[in-house]
């Protein structure tokens, strides 16, 4: 047994009696890096002597504030800045990114927690994809079947945490990619409201959509990391002034009565049989714990994906301006002169799906096609998102697939942009709408693949998704299953 | 709305400051007008007096207090560039 399969309040109970060290957790991630890693593939850094020196550090001294957090093993997606540790992103561009100025908030937040990071975790380049084949170093693999793809673009941070190799993870999700690959990796994965986390020290993909998000193996974890991340941030002015609760407080509430929403657009054609079946199963467990759910109409759904596309990849071809090769990064050997330095460099940095994205919103947001194309876009958001503003009126959560498949093999569809983007379609309107959304474990493919069930809750009410994912978690013990990987063997 | 011609390819990966080879001015032509071909689906939809939406929360112009702050000292700010000198980023020239 891992001691990552322990809840993080059995681990606080170990150190405090002494049972194990802060040590003890930082060696079992790194043997289990060296077991397993080579084939899952999750890190692009490993942060092993400083961790090391960390956890010497804390072992010498006492968790003051009984944080829940303290001594824990965490990974960190590479678009989060950590002060001294290289971030690239998943892209050559930042290949020699390897002196970052700054911690990111949430990294600051979580210092403060005494967690300790142990690398930075592999992505699609500039978070863009779903599968982690974009990104220019190599392809996590799903740890359930190394065939397979973890998901993206957060592919890393699911498949580490799947693979026990940390404790839990930090993703970030601008149109599905913490929930889509929590999903193929069996793990649970939330992308909070719009706002409610700090984005400082995240590097922009498209700014009006992007949060960072917890990535952990329960719910209960998930709801402990959440809360130490969460907050306004002076230094990110989208970060909203909200109360926040005490997330752990939902646990103690039961699901009788709830109301739940079931879009009849979530499970048509396009979503899997096994998938379909996995998300009737998990919401008769809904109705034998007394919660009720009816078909609800979320009408604009299938213009998500187009509206999505052109205004994420607007906001990215500005976002992405910065990368000029003058401050930092990669700057190309043969210019001669400053707008060829700026070309070279950016296309020998950048991949082909982020040039692609770049193009796309360049196009989008230039002269002539700005109405056609970018504004038309937003107003599509307005009435996607009206449509769940709508169903929020008569329901306390929705309820539906996180992605219409499980995981794909790697290689499958990696050349066909328009059916990747597709794997997206259940997760891009709840960032265009800025609601909540998590994807908890709720079944397996006879492939023996895991398969993601979404929880969508209203504007900064993560705690009622908390509620209803924990009582299903209770409930049912898929999220014990384990994969078996070659160092198991 | 036409479809995307290679001159047009062409044009925005200038404005994107983009150098692209023959071979993928033909790929993205290709690509992109058939993502674009993808996103006219949105013109069967009538938005004649629908607001758009830029952000989700409702908030306008959050400002703080205009007071300088120590933050990134020089030396640091300039450690990460692919190249400087006497404190300060060097380029190729812009001027002939």
């Amino acid at each position: 047994m891992s001691l990552f399969d322990y809840s993080l309040k059995e681990l606080q109970n170990k150190l405090h009696n002494k049972e194990i060290t802060v040590s003890d957790l930082v060696s079992e991630s790194y043997n289990r890096i060296k077991a397993v890693d080579e084939d899952v593939k999750a890190f692009l850094t490993l942060n092993e002597e400083e961790a090391i020196n960390k956890a010497k550090q804390l072992d010498q001294q006492e968790n003051k504030d009984s944080s829940l957090l303290f001594g824990i093993p965490l990974g960190v997606k590479d678009n989060i800045v950590t002060k001294g540790l290289r971030t690239t992103c998943g892209s050559q561009f930042l290949d020699n990114f390897h002196d970052p100025l700054y911690d990111a908030t949430v990294v600051e937040k979580l210092q403060a927690e005494h967690t300790v990071t142990i690398g930075k975790l592999n992505m699609d380049e500039f978070a863009m994809g779903s599968s982690n084949e974009n990104s220019s170093y190599f392809t996590t693999r799903n740890p359930w079947n190394t065939e397979y793809v973890p998901g993206g673009s957060s592919g890393g941070s699911a498949a580490s945490v799947a693979a026990r190799e940390v404790f839990f993870s930090l993703g970030s999700d601008t149109g599905g990619s913490i929930r889509q690959p929590a999903a193929f990796c069996g793990v649970v994965g939330l992308k909070p409201t719009y706002g409610l986390v700090s984005r400082f020290g995240l590097v922009a993909f498209a700014s009006s959509l992007d949060q960072i998000g917890p990535i952990t193996r329960t719910v209960e974890d998930n709801a402990h990391l959440l809360q130490a991340i969460v907050g306004n941030d002076p230094m990110d002015a989208t970060s909203a002034n909200v109360d926040i609760p005490t997330y752990s407080d939902a646990f103690k509430e039961d699901v009788k009565g709830m109301k739940i929403a079931v879009p009849k657009e979530y499970l048509q054609e396009g979503v899997s049989p096994e998938v379909k079946d996995a998300v009737l199963q998990a919401l008769k467990v809904y109705e034998d714990m007394g919660a009720t759910w009816e078909e609800v109409s979320l009408p604009h759904s299938k213009y998500a994906v187009a509206a999505y596309y052109l205004l994420a990849s607007s906001e990215a071809s500005a976002n992405l301006a910065r990368f000029d090769g003058v401050r930092y990064g990669v700057r190309s050997e043969k210019a001669e002169n400053m707008i060829d330095m700026f070309k070279l460099s950016r296309s020998e940095g950048f991949g082909d799906e982020v040039k692609r994205r770049i193009m796309l919103g360049t196009f989008a947001l230039s002269s002539g096609y700005y109405d056609a194309y970018y504004k038309k876009a937003q107003k599509v958001r307005t009435l996607i998102k009206n449509d769940f503003d709508k169903v929020f009126e008569d329901y306390d959560v929705i309820i539906g697939p996180t992605t219409p498949t499980p995981a794909f093999k790697v290689g499958e569809i990696i050349d066909d942009p328009l059916t990747m983007y597709a794997n997206d379609i259940l997760t891009i309107p709840v960032n265009l709408a800025g609601v909540p959304g998590m994807s908890i474990p709720c079944g397996f493919s006879s492939q023996g693949l895991p398969i993601g069930l979404q929880i969508i809750g209203k504007h900064f009410d993560e705690s009622t998704i908390y509620r209803t994912a924990y009582a299903f978690e209770q409930a049912t013990d898929h999220h014990k299953q384990k994969p078996v990987l070659g160092g198991d063997r | 709305m036409a479809e995307i011609s290679k001159e047009q390819v062409k044009h925005v990966a200038h404005l994107a400051r983009l150098a692209i080879t023959d071979e993928e001015v033909e790929t993205m032509t290709k690509q992109l007008g058939d993502i674009i071909k993808y996103a006219e689906l949105l013109n069967e939809l009538d938005t004649e007096n629908v607001e758009p939406t830029t952000h989700v929360l409702d908030l306008k112009n959050v400002m703080r207090k205009d007071e300088p702050k120590k933050w990134i000292e020089k030396e640091d700010a300039l450690k990460n560039a692919p190249d400087q000198q006497d404190g300060q980023f060097r380029v190729p020239s812009i001027l002939e």
